[in-house]
């Protein structure tokens, strides 16, 4: 690894992503922070399905718990106590979710997981309208845009270390084994449901925080802003496009696309839907194992970190 | 010798097919037991359902006195029992030191960093395969293979070992070491489950053998006076005139 010029240089472009918005305007510190936001996501989303091949189109479910609970929270108590509300909300829902489906496979948990966004969102509208008699929600707090950046920077490199620790610890090994065959990993002492679970935890708190951390950007929000199904396939979108096996992939997969996404919305707002599927259709055809596999396919035969079960043909076995 | 391992009355039915049939044998402390049977007889399904890979229909297993019956197989594994695989499964995107690690990471007193590092290479040593610990296991010959499965079922410690045909598929060189191996572990007072067709291997390595034939028990004693038991060469064989 080449971990002597990668500390230095990480920490060179960390300083300078932090200064940044001393010294941009508003449009681009806007486009920051979706940024920020769509690189935590992504490799919150590859942590736990880029290591264990369950494709998840959940992303939107915690994403918009987050960001309701600093909507009906925010008055309520101070915000560092929203956050940890909100986290330990995402955290109950994948506990409970967990349990109950991650003996599902393959297409099933894939529309599981679609399905679960989906109930969360009516849920939400339900009680919005049917209990407390509103819809929509006002989030005002009183930071301005650059603190909602450095959150999101901050958890970023936290989702990052925390990549990278778990690739180097137990449960990495854990991960590995189970990706291998789960027959040796139960054999061996493995309890591969918690480990799973433990992953998907972990990886929904991330997601969740992110909600709830971008939420006052929207001053109003309702259901179908926060639970809007495209961001759960944007999120896996970039996580495959730039490799979701690996430390880095998701983020580099991250900012080109969030970047071309921006650029369609504003140059083509009337075909963006199209044009992103479109985008969809040619990523998964063209680089199925990510931009990061594409690099190992061409500058060598440096074994993958992991072997993501969910490119299955990826593997070769 | 008291029994580390008792099988009572275990049934297990597919659907309509019953492939262990009320089957009962005890495995004392230390001993190494064959079970035996012409192919289809159930053996496989029996090491399944002792080591947790399914659970039974009928029946009680206990280890050391305490109820492992339908247990999953990591807590199967916590109690102490491991195994090997009829068809060797092995982790070929690790190297062979941490095929070992994984079990050594996993078992009940688990070990990790360089204490893994240190133990894995000595179970290696141990297994035959010393200074082979960098190597890609999938580039490792089918015994060496083979050698590295018993090296991880040995990291965790097992107080019983379960070998599912462990020494089917060698030439006969590959045979004489694998039985060497074997009974270097009984000398050593390990307790060894194991399912085989070498009886050349049988011979060298048991005193006690149980056979069955379609789900149930049809011999159970001293290996020399099992192997000439008529029933039991009617069942490999079948009968003259069938």
């Amino acid at each position: 690894m080449k971990l002597t010029y990668g500390i230095p240089a990480a920490l060179a472009a960390l300083v300078v992503l932090a200064c940044a918005p001393l010294f941009v305007g508003p449009y681009w510190l806007g486009l920051l922070i979706g940024l920020a936001g769509y690189v935590t996501l992504a490799s919150a989303w590859a942590l736990f399905s880029g290591r264990t091949g369950y494709v998840s189109l959940a992303t939107v479910a915690f994403f918009g718990i987050g960001a309701y609970t600093v909507a009906v929270l925010s008055e309520a108590m101070p915000y560092p106590v929203v956050l940890l509300v909100a986290a330990g909300i995402g955290l109950g829902v994948a506990l409970l979710v967990g349990l109950a489906t991650l003996r599902l496979e393959g297409v099933y948990f894939v529309v599981f997981s679609f399905g679960l966004a989906e109930l969360v969102r009516q849920l939400v509208t339900w009680y919005e309208t049917s209990i407390n008699g509103t819809l929509g929600r006002y989030i005002f707090l009183d930071f301005g845009p650059e603190h909602i950046y450095w959150q999101l920077l901050a958890l970023a490199v936290v989702t990052l270390l925390l990549t990278w620790w778990i690739g180097r610890s137990r449960l990495g090994l854990a991960l590995k084994v189970i990706a291998d065959d789960e027959t040796v990993a139960s054999h061996i002492g493995i309890n591969i449901a918690w480990t799973k679970i433990t992953l998907f935890a972990v990886s929904a708190v991330i997601m969740t925080l992110v909600g709830a951390i971008q939420s006052p950007r929207w001053t109003y929000v309702e259901p179908a802003i926060v639970f809007n199904p495209t961001v759960s396939f944007m999120t896996l979108i970039m996580a495959l496009f730039g490799g979701a096996g690996r430390l880095w992939g998701p983020a580099l997969g991250a900012i080109p696309l969030f970047l071309l996404f921006e650029w369609l919305s504003a140059n083509f707002p009337d075909h963006y839907s199209i044009l992103l599927g479109l985008l969809f259709i040619i990523i998964v055809f063209l680089l199925p194992r990510g931009v990061v596999g594409l690099f190992d396919d061409r500058f060598g035969t440096r074994r993958a970190e992991v072997q993501p079960a969910a490119s299955g043909e990826g593997a070769g076995k | 010798m008291s029994a580390l391992l008792e099988i009572q009355n275990i049934t297990k039915r597919f659907g309509g097919l019953t492939a262990v049939d009320d089957l009962s044998f005890d495995v004392a402390e230390g001993e190494v037991l064959a079970l035996l049977g012409p192919n289809g007889s159930g053996k496989t399904t029996m090491m399944n359902i002792i080591s947790g890979a399914l659970k039974p229909t009928e029946g009680r297993i206990t280890l050391a006195g305490e109820q492992i019956t339908g247990l999953p197989p990591h807590r199967v594994a916590a109690k102490g029992v491991a195994r090997t695989f009829q068809l060797v499964k092995i982790l070929p995107s690790l190297d062979v030191r941490e095929n070992v690690i994984a079990a050594l990471a996993f078992r009940r007193d688990a070990l990790w960093g360089q204490e893994a590092q240190d133990e894995a290479d000595r179970l290696l040593v141990n297994a035959g395969l010393s200074a082979r610990g960098g190597e890609m296991v999938e580039n490792l010959t089918y015994i060496d293979q083979k050698r590295v499965e018993l090296a991880r079922a040995l990291a965790s410690q097992p107080r019983l070992l379960l070998l599912d045909e462990w020494l089917a598929g060698l030439n006969p060189t590959e045979l004489r070491v694998g039985i060497d191996l074997i009974a270097g572990l009984r000398d050593a007072g390990m307790t060894i489950l194991l399912v085989e067709h070498v009886m050349e291997a049988v011979r060298a390595l048991c005193n006690r053998c149980v056979v069955m034939n379609v789900g149930s028990k049809i011999a159970d004693g001293d290996t020399d006076a099992v192997l000439n038991d008529p029933g039991v060469v009617r069942a490999y064989l079948g009968t003259a005139d069938a």
